[in-house]
């Protein structure tokens, strides 16, 4: 039969049906641990906006009551009791929720282009690119994380900006390793291979024809990437090497191994709590996400 | 088997040079001049330039690149600046707490893991296999640093199950302070391992190998815990040096809040007094061991599997 435009659009119907995306929005729908760590996530990403533009919590440094009042119900300020100096422990969770999600997503945002470029250039390339490359990042990856990341951060003069520099420095490590991979089998396909004789530049070799094929892998790093960077921004600022003179669950975390012993538990309890229920959303939508879009996982 | 090995070591060359020109990039260049952050905003010009002095940044960068890697090589990174200790004398003195801490830990969590890992392959999709699952990643989820502060506020304070903090040179004290810390080292870590070496086997349950076992009428236990376990060794050995950062985080940690003077405490205390060339030396000893833990790794792959030799 010779095909017809109407039969061609069909094919391509059943292509566009069938492809990883729809397929995995699919499958995500279905999962509801998913869709709630999904709500979740926002309700963070909320809560963080908000506090950033200063219509809740704030200001996080006012006295609301006594020193190490204890929790009550009579108002919202005194929810999770006060610290030391009497400021809000509930205010300070939300802050801390900010400086834990900014520090997520500029990590994560500064790992991706970093691990896309190098990786994609190492397999597509090979020779002394990979060579060079794959040197390079058995290196990185021999120092381990938290040395590396305390290094750096200290000797970047401590801080805010110290965080995310590292994090974003260290964490495209492990993307581009995979991404290389991945470029170096996509690379050898027919579609590529097709690309190529009709005339396309490498660079749309590269970034048009391989990339989306691969893009599933930066988006499961990406919901790994911002669990991870949760989880050492708290242990940096825990060792003061984070954020300085703000609200940080990981400084919150620091306070309350004095205050335990005097029986103060509210500020511990509040900043284990809020990280607990991030790092589970991120853990569960991580693993639907790798269900839903890794081939390679059934 | 020999060339393997030769190439092997070959391999490891480059990338301690790396780690050496690293460290040193970070160190001499990216943080400057450290002696200000080390003497702190009041120092005056004169303390300045002695602290440079005896630290050899007044030097060249090609003499302050010669004396980095005598330094590597030689094992001799001066004294510390807080203690005034030499640090190698520190480093040994922190070894063996520190490996008597980790050893245990890093071996018995990973024999609960992967018999965890095996029980709940041999029983996927039951209840059994569900609960251990859930509970993995909701313990996945909780902070180290919130297991160590109720272990020791609740097991430790409260109800007086073990010593708080503290550690004894003879083996049966030493014993007893080390208890908590190796139970919450695995608490911590057994949630990822056990789900890793779950996949790992469920892997393995659809080969070959398998329904011949099966057939043959080898009972469920011996499928896994013989055959199974025997052909997952290379993932098992993958993970367990992928532990290997892990491991050097919970020694920071752990024996800081336990007060155990081991190479953990000894850097946590290094970045507490800004004590520059210790977090130095702790840096490339950390990435050394690694390395060399990837290449002990790398010969167990050819001696678990010999067609890796051959590749």
């Amino acid at each position: 039969m010779i095909p017809t435009y109407k039969s061609l659009n069909s094919i391509k119907n059943i292509y566009f049906e069938n492809n990883i995306w729809s397929h995995a929005y699919y499958k995500l729908k279905k999962n509801r641990a998913a869709i709630t760590s999904v709500v979740v996530i926002l309700v963070y990403t909320v809560i963080s906006f908000l506090s950033k533009i200063e219509w809740i919590a704030s200001p996080w440094d006012e006295m609301v009551g006594d020193s190490y009042q204890s929790p009550s119900l009579n108002s919202i300020k005194l929810l999770l009791g006060t610290d030391i100096f009497g400021r809000s422990v509930f205010y300070k969770v939300l802050h801390g929720t900010r400086i834990a999600m900014s520090v997520g997503l500029i990590s994560s945002l500064m790992s991706v282009p970093i691990g896309v470029i190098l990786g994609s250039f190492a397999g597509y390339f090979g020779g002394w690119v990979d060579n060079l490359f794959t040197w390079f990042y058995s290196t990185l990856s021999s120092i381990p994380n938290i040395m590396l990341l305390i290094s750096i951060t200290y000797l970047l003069g401590k801080g805010q900006s110290a965080v995310y520099f590292a994090l974003g420095a260290t964490a495209w490590v492990g993307l581009s390793r995979v991404i290389r991979g991945e470029f170096i089998k996509h690379k050898a396909r027919d579609y590529v291979v097709a690309a190529e004789s009709i005339g396309a530049s490498t660079y749309s070799k590269v970034f048009k024809h391989i990339l989306p094929n691969v893009f599933h892998y930066v988006i499961i790093h990406f919901s790994v990437q911002f669990m991870s960077a949760i989880k050492s921004e708290v242990i940096l600022s825990f060792l003061g090497l984070g954020v300085q003179g703000q609200p940080s669950w990981g400084v919150m975390i620091d306070d309350a191994r004095l205050e335990l012993s005097r029986g103060v538990w509210w500020q511990l309890a509040g900043a284990t709590t809020a990280m607990f229920l991030v790092v589970l959303s991120f853990n569960t939508l991580g693993d639907a996400l790798r269900d839903a879009l890794d081939p390679k996982m059934k | 088997m020999f060339i393997y090995l030769a190439r092997k070591c070959a391999g490891v060359i480059p990338t301690i040079v790396g780690v050496v020109i690293v460290v040193f990039i970070l160190f001499h260049w990216v943080g400057g001049d450290p002696t200000y952050q080390m003497l702190g905003r009041h120092a005056s010009i004169q303390q300045i330039e002695e602290l440079r002095h005896e630290y050899g940044f007044d030097q060249p960068t090609h003499i302050q690149l010669f004396n980095h890697l005598k330094q590597v090589i030689t094992f001799e990174y001066g004294r510390s600046y807080a203690t005034k200790q030499p640090i190698r004398q520190m480093i040994l003195n922190g070894l063996g707490p520190s490996l008597s801490l980790m050893l245990p830990s890093f071996i018995l969590n990973a024999i609960i893991a992967i018999s965890f890992g095996l029980i709940t392959a041999c029983f996927q999709g039951y209840w059994a296999d569900r609960l251990i699952v859930s509970f993995c990643i909701l313990g996945m989820s909780v902070s180290i640093l919130a297991y160590i502060l109720f272990g020791q506020y609740f097991l430790a304070y409260k109800l007086g199950w073990f010593p708080i903090s503290g550690y004894e040179e003879a083996w049966n004290e030493r014993l007893r302070y080390l208890i908590l810390p190796i139970s919450i080292y695995i608490a911590v870590s057994v949630g990822y391992d056990v789900r890793f070496y779950r996949t790992a086997f469920l892997e393995e349950v659809t080969q070959d190998y398998v329904r011949t076992a099966r057939a043959k009428g080898l009972s469920e236990f011996q499928v896994f815990f013989k055959h199974i376990l025997k052909n997952s060794m290379i993932p098992i050995l993958t993970n367990i040096i992928m532990e290997f950062p892990f491991l050097v985080l919970g020694s920071f940690l752990l024996e800081s809040f336990f007060g155990i003077p081991g190479l953990g405490s000894i850097t946590i205390d290094a970045i507490h007094n800004s004590d520059f060339p210790v977090i130095k030396a702790m840096t490339i000893l950390v990435a050394i061991l690694y390395i060399a833990g990837n290449l002990v790794i790398d010969l167990l792959y050819a001696w678990v599997d010999p067609r890796v030799s051959l590749k």
